[in-house]
């Protein structure tokens, strides 16, 4: 880890209209898997969205070091009812089709999105963040829709990156935290 | 009355529909993409009642179509969630417009109603050079324009969270798409421009697999429709739009048999 983060998170306060989490503080080092921990409603996506942009900032202070690029994984990724873009369009989208996919993702790149389950629509979306040449990916609630075989696999994504990937992770999900995080902060409103 | 298929007269209106048909259906499926198909029938709408209002003030009526197909494009963009209620407003507005502006002159009278019945053999050498620049400019920006759309689509954040500006390629496609159906609509009517647009996209959308399939397929869609639309709008010696609308409802009828395309995309291993 070096000494300056990708990411420092100082006593902020975010929300939409009206404050809903924080003041949290915390810092993202290069190469590290951050977790962050808290229950359902604690403001964990919020302060993900704050720092994608899509939050308002109330108090404190964000700092993103610049010229990263993030890649964010929302908690329910855009997928039209009816969609012709195949697996594959989806991570060239990202670049991620530039790098060698897990057999577990390799499988799903051939047929039209629309005609994945769930959780293979999620699994390929947070492939297309983690494939990508984004220095920080932040996955917010990656296991939603993933059944007990498929976490395992994230799990095993996730260690396999963890050399030179930046990650911030959400979950409410104490154990999924526990196995691909390095280092956990957590949340409350 | 085939014969006619070969007058020199008739080549100009051919070959400008030829370039603006697929350039009008890979709009199309960016506007479906975007889930704004509808928004093709009310810029359609509105620039029929731009054409008509330039005809009472004596201005071109391309430009009078663009101009308010523009502002429509413009009003849109400011608006914060832009939707199907809005895109109605436009087109009611668009069709009262071009009625009460027709009422004022023989005319614009005239041009609301071809207008409305699609009159393709009126077009003239500047809906050719129109549909020429087009086709340059849509091949030109095609790559640049596509990735962003694709990724502001799929991944919306990725633009906000990396500080890069999105309202660029939103801008540029809006235009892109306000020049288009302007075009489209003065030469082919308002009904058979917005079946342009929205047909092969919803076709190629229900049988492709992969994106570049889907343009493929919308783009030929488009050329077969228009070309075989030309050939019996002659020969039954019928008006084209109302002709070409109808092919392009005959042709959604491919949606039924999905699925039969694969991609040309090969996958990674």
């Amino acid at each position: 880890m070096s000494a300056e983060p990708l990411l420092r998170c100082q006593g902020v306060v975010a929300g939409y209209e009206h404050p809903v989490v924080g003041p949290a503080t915390f810092e993202l080092f290069r190469g590290e898997v951050l977790g962050l921990l808290g229950s359902n409603g604690a403001g964990k996506s919020t302060l993900i969205k704050a720092i994608t942009g899509h939050a308002r900032i109330f108090q404190g202070r964000l700092d993103i070091a610049p010229g990263i690029e993030l890649a964010h994984h929302r908690q329910q990724p855009v997928r039209p009812a009816e969609c012709p873009l195949s697996g594959y369009d989806l991570v060239t989208l990202t670049g991620a089709s530039r790098r060698a996919p897990p057999a577990e993702i390799s499988r799903l790149l051939e047929g039209r999105v629309d005609q994945l389950s769930g959780g293979q629509f999620q699994i390929l979306q947070i492939w297309a963040c983690l494939g990508s040449a984004a220095e920080v990916v932040l996955l917010d609630e990656p296991t939603n829709n993933l059944d007990p075989a498929t976490v395992e696999a994230l799990v095993k994504l996730i260690r396999q990156d963890q050399a030179g990937r930046t990650l911030l992770v959400v979950s409410h999900e104490a154990s999924f935290i526990d196995a691909v995080c390095s280092r956990v902060v957590s949340v409350s409103a | 009355m085939l014969e006619l298929l070969f007058d020199p007269l008739f080549r100009l209106p051919f070959v400008t529909g030829l370039l603006l048909a697929p350039v009008a259906a890979i709009a199309g499926v960016y506007l479906r993409l975007r889930e704004e198909w509808l928004a093709a029938l009310a810029y359609a709408q509105v620039a029929a009642a731009g054409a008509v209002v330039a005809v009472v003030f004596h201005a071109p009526v391309m430009l009078g179509a663009l101009v308010a197909a523009g502002l429509v494009a413009t009003v849109k963009g400011l608006l914060a969630n832009p939707g199907n209620h809005h895109f109605v407003m436009f087109i009611l507005l668009g069709w009262g417009v071009a009625l009460v502006a027709g009422s004022f002159s023989a005319h614009g009278e005239m041009v609301g109603q071809s207008l409305m019945d699609g009159q393709l053999y009126f077009t003239g050498q500047a809906h050719l050079l129109g549909a020429l620049a087009l086709l340059v400019t849509g091949t030109l920006f095609m790559s640049w324009l596509s990735q962003r759309l694709l990724m502001d689509r799929f991944f919306p954040d990725y633009f906000s969270a990396n500080g890069i500006p999105a309202w660029r390629h939103r801008v540029a496609f809006d235009w892109l798409v306000v020049a288009i159906v302007a075009v489209a609509t003065t030469a082919f009517g308002v009904m058979a421009a917005f079946a342009l647009l929205f047909i092969p996209a919803w076709v190629a959308w229900g049988l492709a697999q992969g994106w570049r399939n889907v343009l493929i397929i919308a783009a030929g869609v488009a050329l077969v429709a228009y070309a075989t639309a030309f050939v019996v709008a002659v020969a039954v010696d019928q008006p084209f739009g109302p002709v070409l609308v109808l092919i392009l409802c005959a042709m959604a009828l491919l949606r039924f048999t999905r699925r039969g395309f694969k991609s040309a995309s090969p996958p990674h291993r």
